[in-house]
């Protein structure tokens, strides 16, 4: 199937948007957006967190209401009201979060989305034979709390496919997926869009957008900043066009080895899950030397979480010498000595757990900080007054040399936009040149600006002596930042390997549980 | 189909956030006149008997400083337990284990007098408070009980142990059978403050002093930045060192102090002896004290006063218009009705959602 020609033998697109603006309140998250989608085109949708990539497909798929602007849909023009809508017009999403409900099976899911009723075998058996069509494999009466996230997806494909749409959207659909599952991926949607299926492809990898889509638009603060083929382009170029500027490159000196004492350790640590969304660990052994960066490879959800409060001490162990910082057993005593000890902590949520929201940046500071600079911040002995003065001078440092961009002198945390609180975040941690600092997820959801910011100041605070770990599931960050790197899978954590020595499809390797201690050091 | 929705707002009003327990008074006061004109009352001339013609007299004014007092010393306490997330409603309870802790000297060793005395019997009292609040901290921390309904039950256990205690074993011999245990001696009397004029007694500068004490505390020490860290968010509390479990005992001991403490003052103070019943629910009205005066120790001591006069105003009402004083208890529901309300209504809004919109969310 091909675009429709008109008359003049001009092609009319599958769908197209012309001036599509959407306004909250003084934020105008679309500014006249234009979009052009062929039939039969992969069109990635690329811009960094906050562009408007979301706001602009939930108008599309009719989730949100355009504050003003067209949307032409096979030539005519729709008003899309609702979901419901979209899908009969012919368009699917598929989301970023699933929606998908773990007690039932995978074809209970599916028929509880579709709008027409069918017999539940009826149902089992068209997802059968889509998933063995389109290269997606699922077996419809496992239940979904069984299944693997990149399974979870395929339902999701799967009971969007099941609706015949000519339109599929894919909300940053490989940021759950190992690379090899993302392949996986790929060759699906390049069999759908034989068929002349139409996809639009959001995210922020360049790489696979590169590899991937027949077009690009690119988008920055609201407004279409670019389009192009990004097979002609290059990672770099595609950045620059996302971001407004080049990108800062990481300065990465090779490592120098002065002393080679481990500065934190962890020797076989096992957990049971402390609840029932909780991941059991199993005989966790690491141990970095100053002057190093291990970065901690995984999908969500595989114990990355427990490990980090395992080591921050926000969760004891059973055994002091489980956990080891600068030679001390540390495994029994809670966040506060491990701090003192020379450790840091920045963990994955910021708000609610690394800040409280609706407070100021100086009591956020005072927060992970108050028993290793009681000298600085406590005042009147056994008291403790906390002194305003020295922890707004402390702030002010920090906001400073992280470029924390704010709008009040002392805002609440929630106030902060999440680049710019993670930046302070970490700021607080560097301040106090840490010995060891683990830091959970360190630039998710944060933009390339301040993201480049943040992995830079964890190469320099590696270099100049200190230990860091880094749990993330953004690979790119970790090949660009770590010294070594392992992943962890169901609880367990893999040998690690050198940067050198690492390969992405290795790392995908181990991701998926495979061993791949076989040549590691 | 229409459904009604709480929608959080994306931000506050801070000249509403400080009007707030303003405007729930105005409120009150629109709901009473309604309220005495259901009754075939004069509204005005009701709500002037019942708020204003206490306040105009000298004697009725130590009144409410009597009343006062015991509602600012459990309400302080309860600005800790409620701003650290504990929510311990059992103060009327840790209240008369004060007052009956509190009384054992007076009653059981009526001889034994002097200066003494009276620190002792407040210290008792403090500690009998502590004793009783640490129940329902335990519960809470070791078995994960809801200390809401722990520490309300043991108000019950605490009203009917008193009961028993006043009847039997510490009844008055020389009482002619009245359920009352001996009058205190002089030495264990809480004087008054101005003797001439009133009887206010001592417990309200006590109120006035833990006020001051615990406001300083929360604005100002790492302990009040503790508590607030922990009651806003327990994972960031954890995260930055503090004990959850360590915060509730605390919390419990220091409300149980101070309601043992109030309740050692009102009965050593105001009554003089122990009866059946020691207290017409300060313990419950000043959870409302709390609340209007937004957990703010300072704003509490106003709140207090205001609490007070609904007691007195009550008390008048009765005699002047015939209501029963038990309407003071109306009063007061309505007014922590309004304070929650305002408040809600200042961090929330109440949105309308037709059946069409609803659609639209779903996919959302």
């Amino acid at each position: 199937m091909t675009g429709t020609i008109t008359k003049d033998g001009s092609e009319i697109p599958l769908l197209e948007a012309e001036k599509l603006t959407k306004i909250f309140g003084t934020l105008k998250a679309c500014d006249g957006i234009d979009l052009k989608i062929g039939a039969g085109e992969i069109h990635a949708l690329l811009g960094e967190n906050g562009a408007g990539k979301s706001t602009l497909v939930k108008m599309l798929f009719g989730a949100l209401q355009p504050t003003s602007g067209d949307i032409a849909w096979k030539g005519e023009r729709f008003t899309v009201t609702s979901p419901a809508m979209g899908r009969s017009l012919g368009i699917g999403m598929v989301f970023q979060h699933f929606s998908l409900f773990d007690a039932l099976t995978a074809a209970e899911n599916i028929a509880l989305s579709l709008d027409e009723k069918s017999p539940l075998d009826t149902i089992a058996a068209r997802a059968r034979e889509i998933g063995q069509t389109y290269g997606l494999p699922v077996d419809p009466d496992a239940l979904v709390g069984d299944l693997s996230v990149g399974e979870r997806q395929r339902i999701e494909i799967i009971r969007c496919l099941l609706q015949n749409p000519d339109l599929i959207i894919l909300d940053e659909p490989t940021s759950v997926l190992t690379p090899q599952e993302a392949d996986l991926l790929f060759v699906t949607l390049e069999r759908l869009r034989s068929e002349g299926k139409s996809i639009l492809y959001i995210s922020h990898r360049l790489e696979e957008v590169r590899r991937l889509c027949d077009r690009a638009t690119v988008l920055r603060h609201g407004k279409v900043v670019g389009q192009c083929d990004p097979r002609t382009q290059t990672a770099a170029s595609l950045a620059r066009m996302m971001v407004g500027n080049d990108i800062h490159v990481i300065e990465r000196l090779p490592a120098e080895w002065t002393d080679r004492i481990p500065l934190i350790e962890v020797n076989g640590l096992s957990q049971r899950p402390r609840g029932p969304f909780s991941v059991a660990l199993h005989d966790i052994s690491l141990s970095i030397t100053g002057g190093e960066i291990l970065g901690i490879a995984g999908v969500a959800g595989n114990g990355q979480g427990e490990l980090f409060e395992a080591i921050s001490g926000e969760v004891l162990q059973e055994r002091p010498q489980v956990v080891r910082i600068r030679g001390t057993d540390a495994g029994r005593i809670g966040i506060s000595a491990r701090r003192t000890l020379g450790a840091a902590f920045v963990p994955e949520e910021r708000l609610g757990h690394g800040a409280v929201p609706d407070m100021s940046l100086t009591n956020n500071l005072l927060l992970s900080r108050h028993s290793t600079d009681r000298k600085m911040f406590l005042t009147g002995g056994v008291l403790k007054l906390v002194s305003e003065s020295s922890l707004a001078s402390a702030a002010k440092r920090i906001v400073v040399q992280m470029d924390v961009r704010k709008s009040a002198e002392n805002p609440d945390a929630s106030a902060l936009s999440g680049g710019n609180l993670q930046k302070f975040l970490i700021g607080r941690e560097l301040d106090r040149n840490p010995s060891v600092i683990v830091v959970n997820q360190p630039t998710w959801g944060v933009d390339a600006g301040a993201a480049a910011l943040i992995r830079q100041a964890l190469v320099d605070l590696a270099r100049s002596g200190s230990a860091v770990i880094v749990i993330s599931q953004d690979l790119d960050e970790l090949f660009e930042i770590s010294d070594r790197i392992a992943a962890m899978v169901h609880g367990r954590l893999s040998e690690s390997v050198p940067i050198e020595a690492m390969t992405m499809e290795r790392v995908g390797l181990m991701m998926g549980g495979a061993d791949a201690t076989a040549g590691a050091a | 189909m229409m459904r009604i929705e709480i929608v959080k707002r994306p931000q506050h009003s801070v000249l509403f956030s400080a009007l707030s327990p303003f405007i729930a008074l105005f409120l009150t006061l629109i709901a009473g006149a309604i309220l005495f004109s259901v009754l075939g009352k004069n509204p005005i001339s009701a709500l002037y008997s019942y708020f204003i013609e206490p306040l105009t007299e000298v004697w009725s004014i130590h009144e409410l400083l009597v009343k006062a007092a015991p509602l600012i010393l459990i309400a302080v306490g309860l600005s800790v337990c409620f701003l650290s997330n504990n929510w311990n409603i059992g103060a009327e309870g840790q209240f008369i284990a004060g007052g009956i802790a509190g009384s054992i000297l007076p009653v059981v060793f009526p001889d034994f007098q002097g200066w003494y005395v009276l620190p002792i019997m407040l210290l008792l009292g403090m500690a009998g408070g502590m004793a009783y609040a640490t129940i329902p901290a335990f519960l809470k921390v070791r078995f994960n009980t809801n200390e809401i309904l722990t520490s309300l039950m043991l108000v019950y256990v605490a009203q009917l142990f008193l009961d028993w205690l006043v009847r039997g074993p510490w009844r008055n011999p020389q009482g002619y059978n009245f359920p009352e245990t001996v009058q205190f001696s002089d030495s264990a009397i809480l004087p008054a403050i101005w003797p001439d004029s009133g009887r206010a007694h001592w417990g309200f500068a006590l109120a006035i002093i833990a006020a001051v004490v615990v406001w300083f505390m929360l604005s100002r020490t790492l302990n009040g930045f503790e508590i607030k860290v922990l009651g806003r968010s327990s994972r960031a509390g954890r995260f930055a060192g503090f004990s959850a479990g360590r915060l509730t005992f605390f919390a419990f001991l220091v409300s149980g102090a101070l309601a043992g403490l109030a309740g050692i003052a009102e009965v050593s103070g105001a009554v003089g002896q122990l009866r059946t019943s020691i207290s017409p629910g300060y313990g419950f009205t000043a959870i409302i004290v709390a609340f209007l005066g937004r957990l703010n120790p300072l704003g509490i001591i106003a709140a207090g006063l205001v609490l007070a006069l609904s007691y007195l105003g009550g008390e008048a009402a009765q005699i002047s218009l015939g209501i029963s004083e038990k309407s003071a208890r109306i009063f007061q529901g309505i007014i922590l009705f309004f304070v929650l309300a305002s408040d809600s209504l200042i961090y929330y809004r109440i949105r309308i959602v037709s059946r069409l919109s609803e659609t639209a969310l779903k996919g959302a």
